[in-house]
C-alpha cells in the first residue's frame, strides 16, 4: 500500500485567496494510500521544504504530492529536498493549484473542488512513480556560435578565453555584423570600427576559434552536450588557402557597378569583391549572380566571357570551378547569435505580417533614408568619404528631418514593439550631422524620446540643448517630392500647429526586426520563436541567455531589438552559461527517457520510424549458443528526448516512457 | 440525448503538451486571464505521447469533452510530434463520429507558450460548447448495450 504525503500551498495569498487550502489538504488527507496530508503558507521556503523532509522521516513516505504552483517553476525546488532526505525524487510531483487553479478562478467553491481534482490526479499518478536513476553522458566540450556580429564574435571570445573551442559561423563574406556599417556608436561617440575591428582579428586568430566565413549551418541533429552540425561553406570562387588579400583581382573587375551591400545600395562594388576594406577574413568573393563570367556559363556560353581576375592573381587562387562544401562538427552547445535587420518599409513586403508605408515614398523618392543608409554618408570609409549628401544630386543637404518610429510601436501595421535604439540614434545623427555640416539644421519628429542607458538621457539632451537640434513631438503623415526638396508634413502636438518642412534629406528611423532566415535556422534547432520572429528566451525575467531547448543559448538583437551594450553583456551572459555546462565532467539527463520490455517486443519498429530523434536501435536476442532468435527495439539512453511519441504508436504497448507510463496516465484520467 | 441545461458544469479533460500549451496555461495564469472552471489539464512531454485510448478513458471516466492540444506545426520541442498527433486525431475523429460520438466534444489545439490569451479562449469555448451539448451519457449507453448481448447472438440486420 502506497504512503503519500500532500502538501498544499497557500502561496500566500495567491492560492489561499481563492482556493481553501484547509479544505483541500483535509479531502486529499482521507483518499486511501494517503499517509500523511498539510497545508502550509509557503511550501517553497525553508520551513516548508523542512515539513516535506521531516514527513518522508517520520511517516516513511514513498511519495511525496505538493499541490502548489506550476511544477515548471518549483518540481525541482521539492524534488531536491526529497533527495536531501534520502527519497528518490522522481517520487515527488507537483500539481498545479495555482496558475491553471487559483489565479484563473474566482469562485472559491469551485476553484476548491477544481484543485482537489487536480490534487487526487496527481496523487493516484505519483501512486505509480517508480524509483529513476540520472543517466549520465559525455560532453563535447565545443560549442558552435551562429552569427559574426559584435555578440557573436563576444561570445566567441569569452567562450575561448575560458578554454572552450568554439566554430564561429556566418553567413557574409566577414564576420563584423551590422556594427562594421556604423560610423560612430553613442553614447561616446566611438568610432565603431575602431572598437570593433580588433574584436574581429582577435576572433580570427585565436587558437581555439575556428571561423567559418560565408557559410551558413545547414542541418542539426543531437542533443546537449552532443550535437552534430552539418555546415555548409558556400562558394566563394576563391581558394582561401592560396588568397593573401592583395586586392589586385579588384582593381581589374570591368563589373563596378554593383550597388554595395555594405554601403546599403548607396555606393557601388565589383563582381570579386570584399565588402569592405577591413573585412575578417580579407579574402574576396565572387557574386555569381552579377558576375560576367558565371552570366555567360548560365547563358551557355562556350568561350568564356571573362577572367581577368584569375589572370591577375600571382597566387592563382581564384577557382572559378568551386563548389559548395561541407563540413560536420560534433558540438556541445550552440549559441544563436544572428543579430537583426532593418524594416525596409517600401510598399511591398516578403512577410506577410507586414504592411508597408507607402506614404513615406521610401524607395521612390532617393532622398529619403534609412537609418544605416545615413550611418554609410556618415562613415569616413563610406560611399561618400564621410561627407553628408544627398543621395539624388550630391549635394549637402542644409536641412535634414528625421522621424522616429518607423513601423515601430504599431500594431495596425504589424510590428507593436518599440526598436529601442532608434530614439539614441536619431539623436546621435543630429549631432554627426552637425559636427559636418555646422550651418545645417536637423529636424526630429518623435513621440517620445526613449534614453534610459547609462549617459543615454544626457546624451539625447545634449543633442536638444547643445547641439542645436529642433524637437517637434508629433508624427508625419506625408513625404512628398516637389522639385528639389522633400516636402514633410507633419504636425507639433506641444504647440498644436501643422508644420511643413521642405527637406533636403530625410532619415527614417525604421524598426528592427529579426534576420531573414530565422524561422528556418529555428526550426532546425528545435528552438521557439515569437510571431515577429525573435528567439524566445527560456524566462523572460530569469533565463534570458537561454532558449527552452537544452544546450541551445541566445545572444543579442535576435532575441529583441538590443544595442551594442547589451548585445555584449549578453553574449558573455550565454558564454558563461555555455563554460558552465563544459565545467562539468559528464552531463546528467533526465531519466524520463523511454525503455523497451524486450520479452513483449515483437519487433515491428513503428516505433523507430516515428522517433524524431532516431534514439530506436536494433538489438539482437541470441541464445546460449549465439544462435539469432528474434530481433527487438532498443531504446538509446543518451538520444531518447522523452517525448513518447514511441509508446503511443506502440501496438502492444512494450515500450514506456519512464514517468509518464500509461498506468500513470489512466490512474491520473480516472482520478480526474 | 438530454435538453442542454445552462446550469449543467460540463466535465472537460485537456491533454497538453508540456513546452508550448501547458507553458500557455501557466502564462494565462500568470497573466491572470479569468476562465471556466471546466477543464482539468493532464501534463505530458508531448502530444506525440496521446494515446486516443486516454480521450476514451476520459470519457469512459465521466467526461463530456476532451481537448488535445500541443505546439504550432514545426516548432513541437520534439520536432514531430504534434504531427503524429494531428495524424491519430484526424483519423480518430472519424473513428468517434461513426461510433456516433459528437466530435463537437473533442477539441483539437495548438496553443504556443507565449499564446495565454488563446489558451483561454480555447477553454472558454469549448466549455460552452459542451454545455450546450449537454452531458455525455453515451458511453455509458454503449457499453450497457454491449454488454447485454448474448454470446452467439445475431446482430440485427
Amino acid at each position: 500500500m502506497s504512503r503519500i504525503g500532500v502538501f498544499v500551498c497557500h502561496c500566500g495569498e495567491n492560492i489561499g485567496r481563492t482556493v481553501d487550502c484547509a479544505d483541500v489538504a483535509q479531502s486529499l488527507g482521507e483518499l486511501p494510500g494517503v499517509v500523511h496530508a498539510a497545508d502550509y503558507k509557503y511550501m517553497c521556503s525553508d520551513p516548508g521544504q523542512q515539513l516535506v523532509k521531516q514527513a518522508i522521516a517520520d511517516k516513511q513516505l514513498d511519495g511525496v504530492v505538493v499541490a502548489a504552483c506550476s511544477p515548471r517553476m518549483h518540481e525541482k525546488t521539492f524534488r531536491r529536498a526529497c533527495s536531501n532526505q534520502g527519497m528518490n525524487p522522481y517520487l515527488c510531483e507537483m500539481a498545479n493549484i495555482r496558475e491553471h487553479c487559483s489565479w484563473i478562478h474566482e469562485d472559491r467553491t469551485k476553484a476548491t473542488e477544481k484543485a482537489i481534482a487536480l490534487g487526487r490526479a496527481i496523487i493516484e499518478k505519483v501512486k505509480r512513480n517508480q524509483p529513476l536513476q540520472p543517466i549520465r553522458i559525455p560532453i563535447e566540450r565545443r560549442a558552435l556560435v551562429i552569427g559574426g556580429g559584435i555578440a557573436g564574435i563576444q561570445a566567441a571570445l569569452d567562450i575561448a578565453d575560458g578554454g572552450g573551442e568554439v566554430v564561429l559561423v556566418e553567413r557574409e563574406p566577414s564576420i563584423g555584423g551590422h556594427m562594421s556599417q556604423l560610423s560612430e556608436t553613442f553614447p561616446t561617440l566611438d568610432c565603431s570600427q575602431c572598437i570593433l575591428t580588433p574584436r574581429m582579428v582577435e576572433a580570427y586568430q585565436h587558437p581555439r576559434i575556428k571561423l567559418m566565413a560565408y557559410s551558413e549551418v545547414d542541418a542539426v541533429s543531437g542533443y546537449i552536450g552532443n550535437f552534430n552540425v552539418k555546415i555548409r561553406h558556400k562558394a566563394r570562387s576563391v581558394d582561401d588557402t592560396k588568397c593573401n588579400g592583395c586586392g589586385e583581382c579588384q582593381k581589374v573587375c570591368p563589373n563596378k557597378k554593383i550597388p554595395s551591400e555594405f554601403e546599403q545600395g548607396l555606393g557601388r562594388r565589383t563582381a570579386i569583391y570584399v565588402p569592405f576594406p577591413q573585412a575578417v577574413p580579407n579574402i574576396p568573393v565572387i557574386d555569381r549572380q552579377n558576375c560576367a563570367l558565371f552570366k555567360g556559363r548560365a547563358k551557355g556560353l562556350k568561350k568564356q566571357a571573362c577572367g581577368k581576375c584569375a589572370e591577375v592573381c600571382g597566387r592563382q587562387a581564384v577557382n572559378f570551378d568551386q563548389q559548395d562544401s561541407f563540413t560536420s562538427v560534433k558540438v556541445g552547445a550552440i549559441v544563436v547569435a544572428t543579430g537583426y535587420q532593418l524594416y525596409s518599409i517600401a510598399q511591398k513586403q516578403a512577410h506577410e505580417l507586414l504592411q508597408g508605408y507607402g506614404e513615406y515614398g521610401y524607395g521612390t523618392i532617393p532622398d529619403v533614408i534609412d537609418g544605416l543608409q545615413f550611418e554609410r554618408l556618415a562613415s569616413a570609409s563610406g560611399p561618400t568619404g564621410g561627407k553628408i549628401l544627398r543621395p539624388s544630386d550630391g549635394k549637402e543637404p542644409k536641412k535634414i528631418v528625421f522621424l522616429s518610429c518607423i513601423g515601430s510601436r504599431d500594431p495596425a501595421k504589424g510590428i507593436s514593439y518599440c526598436s529601442k535604439i532608434c530614439c539614441m540614434y536619431v539623436a546621435k545623427h543630429t549631432m554627426l550631422y552637425r559636427h559636418k555640416v555646422h550651418d545645417g539644421q536637423a529636424f526630429v519628429f518623435y513621440m517620445d524620446i526613449r534614453a534610459a542607458g547609462k549617459g543615454y538621457d544626457e546624451f539625447a539632451r545634449r543633442a536638444i540643448e547643445e547641439e542645436g537640434a529642433i524637437y517637434l513631438r508629433g508624427r508625419v503623415s506625408k513625404l512628398e517630392r516637389a522639385s528639389d526638396v522633400v516636402k514633410v508634413y507633419g504636425t507639433d502636438t506641444l504647440s498644436g500647429e501643422n508644420i511643413v518642412i521642405d527637406a533636403d534629406l530625410v532619415v527614417l528611423a525604421t524598426a528592427m526586426r529579426p534576420q531573414p532566415g530565422i524561422e528556418s535556422l529555428a526550426q532546425k534547432l528545435s528552438v521557439s520563436y515569437d510571431a515577429h520572429g525573435f528567439i524566445n528566451e527560456a524566462h523572460p525575467k530569469l533565463r534570458p541567455v537561454e532558449t527552452n531547448t537544452a544546450g541551445i543559448f541566445v545572444a543579442g538583437a535576435c532575441q529583441a531589438p538590443r544595442d551594442i551594450p547589451d548585445s555584449v553583456s549578453m553574449a558573455s551572459g550565454a558564454a558563461t552559461k555555455v563554460l558552465g555546462l563544459f565545467s562539468n565532467l559528464e552531463l546528467e539527463r533526465e531519466p524520463t527517457v523511454a525503455v523497451v520490455d524486450e520479452a513483449g517486443c515483437a519487433g515491428c519498429f513503428h516505433c523507430e520510424r516515428v522517433c524524431p530523434y532516431g534514439a530506436v536501435e536494433h538489438k539482437d536476442i541470441r541464445d546460449r549458443k549465439g544462435t539469432l532468435i528474434r530481433v527487438v527495439a532498443n531504446v538509446n539512453k543518451g538520444v531518447c528526448q522523452g517525448c513518447g511519441t514511441c509508446q503511443a504508436t506502440c501496438p502492444s504497448k512494450k515500450v514506456e516512457l519512464q514517468g509518464f507510463t500509461d498506468e500513470q496516465i489512466y490512474a491520473a484520467i480516472s482520478a480526474l | 440525448m438530454t435538453e442542454p441545461n445552462e446550469s449543467f458544469e460540463p466535465k472537460i479533460v485537456a491533454f497538453v503538451c508540456n513546452w508550448c500549451t501547458y507553458t500557455g496555461a501557466d502564462l494565462a495564469g500568470t497573466s491572470r486571464l479569468q476562465m471556466a472552471p471546466n477543464v482539468r489539464v493532464v501534463r505530458l512531454p508531448c502530444t506525440g505521447r496521446i494515446d486516443p485510448l486516454f480521450v476514451i478513458k476520459a470519457f469512459e471516466r465521466g467526461a463530456d469533452g476532451v481537448i488535445v492540444s500541443g505546439c504550432h506545426p514545426a516548432d513541437c520541442h520534439y520536432t514531430a510530434g504534434n504531427y503524429h498527433a494531428r495524424r491519430r486525431f484526424a483519423i480518430f475523429r472519424d473513428v468517434l463520429s461513426f461510433m456516433g460520438v459528437d466530435t463537437g466534444r473533442i477539441t483539437f489545439s495548438w496553443v504556443s507558450a507565449s499564446e495565454g490569451g488563446k489558451w483561454r479562449d480555447v477553454v472558454n469555448e469549448t466549455t460552452e460548447r459542451v454545455r450546450q451539448l449537454g452531458p455525455f451519457i453515451d458511453y455509458q449507453a454503449l457499453s450497457f448495450a454491449s454488454a447485454a448481448m448474448p454470446k452467439g447472438a445475431e446482430l440485427p440486420s
